[in-house]
């Protein structure tokens, strides 16, 4: 409390606009600014203002109150709204959070991996794709989430091909996750048509009434369910649906690879749970009927399809990859329970993942900087030629399988006690055996690291070559934030079952 | 002896009138149909004109490149500055109202005015930003390769 009464009024009550309209505008200044040095600064005073006004929101919704703001002072339903509530502000901190943390990481994995000719706009991409995910996660307006889902969307394709410089292959993955993604975008701008069709409103909440008022509505609204769906389901990488992010992860910039993993198909899975939950609603038939069964059956799929595909894969950060659609799976099991528990559940996981695949895909993009490594059998000796990294590397690969006193352990906990309370005993035994699966495909990267001994050059042994301070700091204060939660997760969860509370609750 | 006088001719005395109409087409917009995407678009189709009739050097030689990209950036900035002057002076973000307290409505007319211009330069910019970038793609293969 005391936090909160030293940030200014003004910064609350306009914070909701804030966190959008300042990434976005001084990502468009960045764009022309003459020097990279300069755009970075920028870009990290400007994340810094949003993670400290993402606080002070969050601490305001915790302690007062959901708020509503009128974009152009307009009401609801017929102006633009934006919602602070229980249920985003979690995901927007988070998202300030990294995108802070991936700055201070970007100044010496930027310059090694994107030509000097386009790292001002690389940041200003950075800087929209940040107000894009922003926007979709604090808007209330239907059709205003499709436009920031386009501005996020379209700035991560330019940010993924800017890893051709690096590595040709990075076209391609941004030229599949741009056909993808449009495609994801299509499917769901068709299901607003048709809930516009139906209600005649775009305001989320306004929606949700009209369509409770309806019992469900006709046969339209079922198709918009549908299209929504599948639509949101591309972007969030839903089982069948994963095609484009192995290779967009593999193949960006590790600094985008960080921020995608940790926030993109994140605010997309924000936005199934409030489509599901807040504009539909779990009472009508055919919603709770795809999400027990839809959902739950491709987010099991996901679990042990992810982990198979995780396990036979040579590059390391293809590994990740396949593990972050494993993990999205964790996450739809959750959502598919329906339940209070399991949806606080799927939200613990979802924050709780967000750090642990950061922290990995940082202590990665180090072992490139330093050493030119993405394979798996490269990894030999990396214990020793990079012991602070590989140790970073090693605790979020713990928290990752679910060793006790890490995050990953507090969220699979949850979601088992959630799925035994639900009745649903073989998703507990399919949770253990994806978390096993998981020991296979981090263990043989630290088995690699620790037992085997660094390659011989010449008869040399290769030299120790630490990653610098800019990039340990990000990646230890992400591996011991995990390991904080492991220990004592009460602020997570707590901040989990607000978020579940409110989509239980209903209505906005 | 230039090929397609005729064309040169018509399209220099043409080109300055484009212009003009695209801001009529902007200013018109207070009352009729028209505004800053129509006239951006009317903006840029002179330029484009004449890329097509004097060619792309000519015309990056009257209009940099470098420029385009600054009138994105500032299209962008003239429309969100009016949203943070309406925070500057109290207001919610982009309620012109708050510029004029006691008649919300000139405040209104004021602040579509300014966004309009923004959205004239943005989309101006980005039209011609489209156009230099299609045209100065170079072939993969030179016609002596085939």
């Amino acid at each position: 409390m005391d936090l909160l009464s030293s940030y200014p009024s003004w910064l609350i009550t306009h914070g909701a606009a804030l966190l959008i309209i300042l990434p976005l505008l001084v990502g468009a200044i960045t764009s022309v600014l003459p020097r990279e040095r300069l755009a970075w600064i920028v870009t990290l005073i400007v994340t810094l203002i949003c993670v400290v006004t993402s606080l002070g929101v969050l601490l305001d919704v915790y302690f007062n109150d959901a708020q509503l703001y009128k974009m152009g002072g307009w009401d609801p339903p017929h102006g633009i709204s934006y919602i602070i509530d229980g249920l985003n502000t979690p995901l927007i901190f988070l998202i300030c959070a990294m995108a802070l943390l991936c700055t201070i990481y970007g100044l010496p994995s930027v310059a090694a991996e994107v030509e000097p000719k386009k790292r001002a706009p690389f940041y200003a991409a950075f800087l929209i794709g940040v107000a894009g995910l922003l926007g979709m996660v604090v808007t209330g307006d239907a059709f205003n989430v499709f436009v920031f889902l386009e501005v996020s969307s379209i700035s991560t394709y330019v940010l993924v091909a800017m890893g051709a410089s690096r590595d040709r292959r990075a076209l391609k993955a941004a030229y599949n996750y741009l056909i993808l993604g449009s495609i994801g975008a299509t499917f769901f701008v068709i299901g607003l048509g048709f809930l516009y069709m139906e209600t005649g409103t775009l305001n989320m909440a306004d929606i949700g009434n009209i369509l409770r008022d309806l019992d469900g509505g006709s046969r339209v609204s079922l198709v918009a369910f549908g299209f929504i769906v599948v639509g949101l389901g591309l972007k969030l990488a839903m089982f069948p649906l994963h095609m484009w992010l192995p290779g967009a992860y593999a193949h960006a910039p590790s600094f985008v690879t960080v921020f995608l993993a940790s926030t993109a198909t994140k605010a997309a899975l924000y936005l199934l749970l409030r489509f599901i939950f807040m504009v539909f609603d779990p009472s009508f038939e055919y919603v709770i009927t795809v999400v027990t069964y839809v959902l739950t059956a491709l987010g099991c799929i996901a679990m042990l399809f992810g982990s198979l595909q995780a396990i036979f894969q040579t590059d390391a950060r293809r590994t990740l990859a396949f593990s972050s659609i494993a993990q999205v799976g964790y996450m739809l099991l959750g959502v598919g329970m329906a339940t209070g528990l399991g949806l606080a559940a799927g939200y613990l996981h979802l924050l709780n993942h967000a750090v642990i695949k950061a922290a990995l895909f940082f202590a990665l993009g180090a072992f490139w900087y330093r050493y030119g490594i993405t394979r798996i059998d490269d990894f030999a000796g990396l214990g020793k030629m990079m012991p602070w990294t590989m140790g970073a590397f090693t605790l979020g690969g713990l928290s990752l399988i679910g060793v006790p006193f890490t995050a990953g352990f507090t969220s699979k906990l949850n979601l088992v006690e959630a799925a035994l309370q639900r009745g649903w005993a073989w998703a507990a035994i399919v949770i253990v055996v994806a978390s096993i699966l998981a020991i296979i495909y981090i263990g043989r990267m630290l088995m690699a690291a620790y037992f085997q001994s660094p390659p011989e050059i010449d008869g040399e042994v290769v030299a120790k070559n630490e990653a610098p301070l800019m990039m340990l700091i990000p990646m230890w204060l992400l591996a011991l934030l995990s390991i904080a939660i492991g220990v004592n997760a009460d602020l997570v969860v707590e901040a989990a079952q607000g978020a579940a509370d409110v989509l239980i609750g209903g209505g906005v | 002896m230039t090929p397609h006088v005729i064309l040169r001719v018509v399209s220099k005395f043409l080109i300055p009138l484009i212009a003009i109409f695209a801001f009529y087409v902007q200013f018109h917009g207070d009352f009729g149909p028209g505004g800053g995407f129509q006239a951006g678009v009317i903006l840029a189709a002179s330029v484009i004109l004449y890329a097509l009739i004097f060619g792309l050097d000519a015309a990056k030689k009257a209009l940099p490149p470098s420029w385009v990209r600054i009138g994105m950036m500032l299209g962008v900035i003239v429309y969100g500055g009016t949203g943070v002057a309406t925070w500057l002076v109290g207001g919610n973000f982009l309620e012109y109202g708050a510029f004029t307290p006691e008649h919300p409505d000139h405040g209104i007319h004021l602040g579509i005015l300014a966004v309009e211009v923004g959205v004239l330069l943005a989309v101006a910019s980005v039209m011609v930003a489209i156009f230099y970038a299609f045209g100065s793609r170079q072939p993969d293969l030179t016609d002596e390769d085939w």
